[in-house]
């Protein structure tokens, strides 16, 4: 394992299936259930990928994706609120 | 103003309601659409007389379908109408994906030269369905259309189907052996039936606007996400012949579908995106979509093809495509039934091998369209995510869904094909057949698919180096067996085309550097590859491809 997160594609031509299999598995969810779903997705993945550093660096360009959001730095920087503990 | 006149196709009273007595037919296609004409031509190439029965006597109102793919305009090419189609259409392959005003992403659609058609061609299909009458005018001792004859009824029994037809001059009816049903999406025959069409229905609704206007977007196919000019929802826009172009607006599952199709509404849309240009609205009209499918599409002896065996929503262009392909699959097929050369057995592979193909196509227009079309807050927030990584990250570029182009059907492990066979080199059986330029015994430059299609084709690709090949493996065999070579020398040889492939082209796209045999159906997809050619192995890949050897599994009559 690199430690490095990979930015190509890693779907080898199944990426539209996931994405249907992602929809599905949240079909008939309330918003409470759907995150609650993701939540444990996330960490169910996480620890597929087990490398810290790659981690780290997968949280942070998520976070960096929020357009509004402070970076992950500088929230933690200003001792912010959890990520979305803000709404 | 320029463009298309459209002009009735004459009706003219039937021989059966002048006095002539009614005539047994083989094959009748209900439907003068893009599928039933295709089909018709097709069938006649065959030799096989066919009459085209359609209630209407005009082309496609509006312009509807318009994106033409590469596998239907080489159908067309087999044909005889390709190059009529891609001279008139407008050409492309690329498409731009915009998220906002940012450009996501591009993909080319042909990346390589080599190809006699294009990755794709935009042509109203009003033009497509008069090229596909003109060119069933050419075979006309063979296809008899007739306009205004709208088939009523029908009832099928162990030997035939009888159809009941209204005209102008009153009702006829006449005996065939066998119905092609290519009357479209509400068919008719399928309702009458009793045929569950089952699938999904998209509550979203769209509108799509032709405008005719002097601008200067390029031929290529244009994507947008949430653009400035259409807040929140996607956009979609195509060139057309003629400074035509198509503007596809989502409206959200909430739109009023007459008030959206008030001109001054329309305009107001169409101002957003073109600015101060002047243009003339052509056309438009407010959909919804549905995804939905026969669970057969043989019936007896009604088989159905196009859009009265399947519908799509048209993210994707896979309606009309789809159901060229259909045509080309099914006319070999019931030609050679037809002419005794094969058994009815051999339609069940239509339905299997259309089956798979229209669940295919549903599944990746399904996908877009849910894409499209976020319906809960946690699809939003995925389909959202997706689009704001896609910008640094090129894998969730390949998550965003504004539409998967039709491609041939890959009819790989299908009943029909022998294999997978060889080193698993070039086209696999059941993969329609790659093109490439090819040069004849003169040195005259033409396409290795012009010489593919309509009968069976022993493709044989000569080692370098190698003596005229042993031609006998391919006589008199049932059905029988065209034999195209393509090797390296000029010299003819009897019983065969020769060609020479002047790029290495078409060797290295059918993996043939050492020599390969492909035995390749009428419909220009590969039947069989063979490393080693002998008349047995070819005997039986023959047999296969044409089910000689199998029983029908569904029974004839309901
Ligand atoms: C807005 C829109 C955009 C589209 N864009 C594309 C695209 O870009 N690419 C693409 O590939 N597809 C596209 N499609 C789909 C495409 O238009 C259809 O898949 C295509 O028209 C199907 O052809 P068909 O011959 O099966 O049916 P049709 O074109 O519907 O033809 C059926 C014919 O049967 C006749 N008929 C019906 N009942 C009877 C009867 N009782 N007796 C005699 N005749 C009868 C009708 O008059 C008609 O002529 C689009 C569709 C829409 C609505």
């Amino acid at each position: 394992m690199t430690d490095a997160v990979k930015r190509t594609d890693g779907f080898a031509g199944q990426g539209d299936a996931f994405y249907e299999a992602l929809i599905r598995a949240h079909r008939g969810l309330g918003e409470e259930d759907s995150a609650a779903l993701n939540s444990r997705l996330v960490l169910i993945l996480a620890n597929q990928i087990g490398s810290l550093p790659v981690l780290t660096e997968a949280l942070g360009l998520a976070r960096a994706s929020l357009a509004a959001a402070p970076s992950l730095a500088e929230a933690q920087r200003a001792g912010a609120p959890e990520p979305g503990a803000q709404d | 103003m320029t463009g298309h006149r459209r002009q009735p196709f004459p009706y003219r009273t039937p021989p059966e309601l002048r006095g002539a007595p009614s005539v047994r037919r083989p094959v009748v296609v209900i439907g003068a659409g893009p599928v039933g004409l295709t089909c018709a031509i097709d069938l006649a190439l065959h030799g096989i007389p066919v009459l085209v029965l359609d209630d209407n006597d005009v082309v496609s109102v509006g312009s509807r379908a318009i994106c033409w793919a590469k596998r239907t305009l080489e159908i067309w090419d087999r044909i005889g109408i390709g190059d009529r189609m891609v001279d008139k259409g407008v050409t492309w392959q690329v498409g731009r994906v915009f998220h906002g005003q940012r450009e996501l992403y591009s993909f080319d659609l042909l990346p390589e030269p080599g190809h006699k058609m294009p990755a794709f061609i935009n042509l109203q299909q009003y033009y497509v369905e008069e090229f596909l009458v003109e060119r069933a005018g050419d075979l006309a001792d063979l296809i008899d259309i007739r306009w205004r004859n709208e088939v009523t009824d029908h009832v099928q029994d162990q030997d035939g189907v009888t159809l009941s037809i209204a005209t102008p001059d009153g009702g006829y009816s006449l005996r065939t052996d066998w119905v092609v049903a290519a009357d479209g999406a509400r068919s008719p025959t399928r309702s009458r039936m009793g045929l569950p069409f089952d699938g999904h229905v998209f509550e979203e609704r769209f509108l799509i606007a032709d405008v005719r206007m002097e601008a200067q977007f390029t031929n290529e196919r244009l994507f947008w996400f949430a653009p400035p000019f259409h807040e929140g929802q996607s956009a979609l826009l195509h060139k057309q012949p003629e400074n035509v172009y198509r503007l596809d607006f989502q409206l959200g599952p909430e739109a009023d579908p007459v008030r959206e199709r008030e001109p001054d509404r329309v305009e107001a849309r169409v101002r957003a995106v073109v600015g101060d240009t002047p243009f003339a609205l052509e056309w438009s009209s407010v959909y919804a979509f549905r995804c939905a499918r026969l669970d057969r599409f043989v019936h007896g002896r009604v088989i159905f093809a196009g859009d009265s065996a399947h519908v799509v929503s048209p993210f994707g262009a896979r309606g009309g495509n789809g159901g060229i392909q259909d045509a080309d699959n099914l006319a070999w097929k019931l030609a050679l039934v037809i002419r005794e050369e094969a058994r009815p057995a051999l339609l069940d592979t239509y339905d299997e091998e259309r089956g798979h193909a229209a669940d295919e196509n549903i599944s990746a227009s399904s996908r877009t369209t849910n894409f499209m079309t976020p319906k809960t807050r946690a699809e939003r927030l995925f389909r959202d995510g997706v689009l704001a990584l896609a910008g640094e990250l090129p894998f969730a570029r390949g998550l965003v869904n504004g539409g998967r182009l039709s491609v041939p059907a890959r009819l790989e492990g299908m009943s029909l094909q022998t294999g997978p066979a060889g080193t698993g080199a070039g086209v696999a059986p059941g993969g329609a057949c790659p093109d490439a330029p090819v040069q004849d015994g003169g040195g005259g430059a033409s396409w290795l698919l012009g010489h593919l299609g309509t009968e069976f084709v022993l493709l044989l690709f000569l080692p370098p180096g190698a003596g005229p090949p042993e031609l006998d493996v391919a006589a008199q065999l049932s059905p029988s067996v065209r034999v195209v070579v393509v090797g390296d020398g000029s010299a003819e040889i009897e019983g065969a085309t020769v060609l020479r492939d002047p790029d290495g082209l078409a060797r290295s796209r059918y993996g043939a550097m050492n020599g390969a045999a492909y035995l390749i159906r009428p419909d220009t997809h590969v039947a069989a590859r063979f490393d080693r050619l002998d008349r047995c192995a070819l005997a039986g890949a023959l047999a296969r491809a044409s089910a000689r050897h199998r029983q029908r599994a569904v029974e004839a009559v309901p």
